[in-house]
């Protein structure tokens, strides 16, 4: 069953797709879902940060990534404590609202609060609400065979819910997709490093996140379309710093927030929803399908502050990706009360002393919607690294 | 295979038990062990001896002292400095080093003390030749990078996954169960390559058998010391009471002098259980607790209850904190490494689900402890813990026909805590209980 649920964009301008993207994007209704379902289509949909899409869409059904939303927590908020992040009360949100419709709901232990969160999930909806237990011993020679067997148990759950078995034909299909995907996102972020005035952060951000609320292959074909109207855009670089973002690996900074930062600087390279570009090379189409998705993971992979790998020092990792970017300075933020971002903040920032490299540390919160001080403060910290 | 216990190497042979030697006798036995304890580790430098950096749920006590490493155990360190009211400077000087006031008070007050040379109210922590830890609280994750980068040390994460969805425990024979189990069991197999090139010793198979002994006298024990508070009145106050002998779990684990303690223990909770005898407080109302305690204000804490009748039956903490010793879980000692990793799986799952499942298992105590009330403490620093307790409360108050009070603190930055907000809410808490037994006695 092939269901399609974008409206027609192939007519639009850049600037036009851009705009209908950043719509899709805002929307706390999901209305790209609402269309799948109505169509007959089962959805599952997972939390932050890495989840291993292709399985969930070998099976037929429409992965969907849950970061939150700039909602109101009505309901959500009577359901966790204080002294929390705000994307996991606005996540159950999503869900008790009757915005976002699962079949099933799964969670990582990627932080105590989202430890949490599928248990309450769970106690509050009808549907089957689990954590994939992605492994927090990377290093281990066992971790890639443990990983495997919990992908293989993730599979026996969603045949479940598609009524049909997921055979490895199908998962190699669906790999295929999302190399595509990884590949196309890439070709994305090479746009936004080496030529940022053809693709501003918050631009950038809608295209990717687009993604995680569509099927692939649709995703995909707007990709491919887009990358070549980027390329082709008439735009002059301006004398603007070039900076990187850290922080966006869970809680999602709201898009007026990196329009503000948009304003004053070229944002080469960020950790927003780093999840959907994890994995950082193809993954193979031959042997076990299963197998190569664990290898993926922990072999070729991104870094964020909830994964440790004696291999991939995170503050080290920031500054490689600093440089790689040819980035003057970096804005060093992380979402309030979120313990793992805010423990990273130090060791980052001591790295960067270290190494001479500018920074502006910040915190965000989904809902916040004055930017004033921030442009003010951001625009100030730009003009005492440009003329020190 | 049995061990003897009632002659514990270093312990004076037992005399016969009077009232006056039973009664009391675990709160002050295990407040001497930790004073000992702390000794030990403050002069461990000087032996030249090793330290290894552990938390409760899950520390591999048994495996690591096999390689004679002293443990430190950086939770109880923390919340002794808020119990003698000095956290606050602890936490002030992590916040100087770059810490958000948002992250949990123990890291940051272990960052003071490493920050200070190891200097800590009850001695002078060594410092960390190798961090182990599991990945029970992501927490524990992020706190070993701290000293891994302070110290370049290894640290070694021992993943263990936990329960996936409520109500879905694994077990033997199913092949989730045996997945999780071969990861285990493989990290344990590395852990001690790590360990033996840390101390330099190889593996001794035969003291780990010992450890493994001792730590299932110890089980059996604890879950005795449970079940001994479904007595009326109660023999202890899970809180208070509760929290020196969780130390004595997690500091005596695997050792002779915490089996000793254990059968001790048991033996006044026994006899107190016989003759009737409860705290030192009138018991009007039976509670159970979840979270952990307001260590800042700590006998403030307790007070607001027990002045009102309130007697703690249970508490959510000796399971977690015990690193998930109501399990059960006892060590077949004639295969002590696979068996320890089934133990270390087991156990700290259980740990897991007191955490994120409490909701099931405090209906399931509701009746057999006869619970009044449940106190749900939910504190700023820890999202482990406290992250799930507003919509468990909701859940166990449709399962079982109980009185619940949320409140907020800390359990280590008394900044965060308002003494008579507290009152105000525990003393209307009281009053709703009251009228709740006066309707019941009116039919």
């Amino acid at each position: 069953m092939t269901i399609r649920v974008l409206e027609d964009w192939q007519g639009l301008s850049l600037e036009d797709l851009l705009r209908y993207c950043r719509d899709l994007v805002e929307d706390a209704e999901y209305p790209t879902v609402k269309r799948w379902r109505q169509a007959g289509g089962k959805v599952v949909g997972h939390f932050e940060v890495y989840f291993p899409e292709e399985i969930v869409a070998a099976a037929g059904l429409l992965p969907v990534k849950i970061h939150g939303a700039p909602i109101e927590a009505r309901q959500g908020d009577a359901h966790f404590g204080a002294y929390l992040c705000s994307i996991v009360k606005t996540s159950l949100e999503l869900a008790l609202s009757g915005r976002l419709e699962l079949e099933m709901f799964v969670s990582h232990p990627i932080c105590d609060t989202a430890r949490n969160l599928a248990a309450v999930w769970g106690r509050n909806v009808s549907y089957p609400c689990e954590i994939l237990y992605l492994p927090q011993n990377a290093n281990s020679l066992h971790a890639r065979t443990y990983l495997r067997g919990e992908y293989d148990r993730l599979k026996r759950g969603v045949e479940a819910i598609a009524g049909r078995e997921v055979t490895d034909e199908d998962l190699r299909g669906a790999t295929a997709i999302f190399n595509e995907n990884r590949r196309l996102l890439r070709q994305l972020y090479t746009i936004k490093r080496e030529t940022p005035w053809l693709l501003a952060i918050d631009e950038a951000y809608v295209l990717m996140a687009l993604g995680g609320r569509i099927p692939r292959e649709e995703h995909n074909e707007l990709l491919a379309a887009v990358i070549p109207m980027l390329e082709r855009r008439a735009a002059q670089p301006q004398d603007r710093m070039r900076l990187v973002f850290e922080g966006g690996f869970c809680e999602q900074p709201p898009l007026d927030l990196l329009t503000t930062i948009a304003q004053s600087s070229y944002v080469v390279d960020d950790d927003l929803l780093i999840g959907l570009r994890w994995i950082s090379e193809d993954v193979p189409l031959d042997g076990d399908p299963l197998e190569s998705l664990a290898h993926a993971y922990l072999e070729h992979s991104n870094y964020s502050p909830v994964q440790h790998d004696l291999r991939k020092p995170k503050e080290q990792m920031l500054v490689q990706r600093i440089r790689e970017s040819g980035a003057g300075a970096a804005i060093i933020s992380a979402a309030k009360m979120c313990e793992p971002g805010l423990d990273e903040q130090v060791a980052y920032v001591k790295a960067l002393d270290e190494e001479g490299i500018p920074y502006f540390v910040n915190e965000f919160e989904e809902n916040m919607t004055s930017f004033d001080s921030l442009q003010i403060q951001l625009e100030t910290f730009i003009e005492n690294v440009l003329f020190a | 295979m049995t061990i003897d216990t009632s002659a514990a190497p270093g312990q004076p042979a037992p005399a016969a038990a009077t009232h006056d030697s039973l009664v009391g006798r675990g709160n002050h036995e295990g407040n001497r062990l930790f004073r000992e304890w702390y000794a030990r580790l403050t002069s461990a430098p000087e032996r030249g001896e090793k330290a290894a950096y552990v938390f409760v749920m899950g520390s591999l006590a048994e495996l690591l002292q096999s390689f004679d490493f002293n443990l430190v155990l950086p939770e109880i360190n923390g919340l002794q400095t808020a119990v003698r009211h000095v956290s606050e400077s602890y936490i002030a000087q992590a916040e100087d080093y770059g810490y958000a006031s948002d992250v949990c008070g123990y890291v940051k007050a272990d960052v003071g003390l490493q920050l200070r040379g190891g200097e800590h109210p009850m001695g002078r922590i060594p410092r960390p030749d190798i961090a182990v830890f599991t990945g029970a609280c992501n927490t524990y994750i992020k706190w070993a990078e701290i000293w891994e980068r302070m110290y370049r040390i290894p640290i070694f994460t021992l993943d263990v996954p936990g329960t996936r969805a409520a109500g879905r425990v694994t077990g033997r024979g199913q092949v989730d169960y045996q997945n999780d189990l071969a990861y285990v069991a493989g990290q344990i197999d590395e852990l001690i390559s790590l360990c033996e090139q840390v101390s330099g010793k190889r593996l001794d198979v035969e003291r780990l058998r010992q450890a493994m002994s001792y730590a299932n006298a110890m089980t059996r024990d604890w879950l005795r010391v449970l079940e001994l508070n479904k007595s009326r009145p109660a023999v202890y106050n899970a809180v208070t009471d509760g929290t020196v002998y969780l130390g004595v779990v997690n500091g005596f684990r695997g050792r002779p002098e915490g089996a000793h303690y254990f059968e001790q223990l048991v033996e006044e909770l026994e006899y107190k259980a016989a003759n009737g005898i409860g705290t030192n407080f009138d018991e009007r109302h039976r509670l159970a607790f979840v979270g952990v305690p307001c260590y800042p204000i700590y006998r403030r804490f307790s007070e607001m209850f027990t002045e009102r009748g309130g007697v703690f039956a249970g508490s959510s903490y000796t399971w977690f904190a015990s690193g998930g010793w109501n399990s059960g879980f006892e060590y077949d000692l004639d295969h002590p490494l696979e068996s320890l990793a089934e133990g270390v799986l087991v156990s700290v799952r259980a740990a897991m689900d007191a955490m994120f499942h409490t909701d099931r298992l405090l209906a399931d105590m509701a009746e057999p402890y006869g619970i009044d009330g449940i106190v749900y403490h939910s504190i700023k620093s820890c999202r482990t813990v406290s992250a799930g307790l507003a919509d468990s409360r909701r859940a166990v108050m449709e399962q079982a026909n109980v009185a619940t009070l949320l409140i907020d603190s800390d359990h280590m930055d008394p900044r965060v805590v308002s003494e008579a907000g507290l009152k105000n809410r525990v003393d209307a808490f009281f009053e709703g209980l009251e009228t709740r037994k006066l309707l019941a006695a009116a039919g």
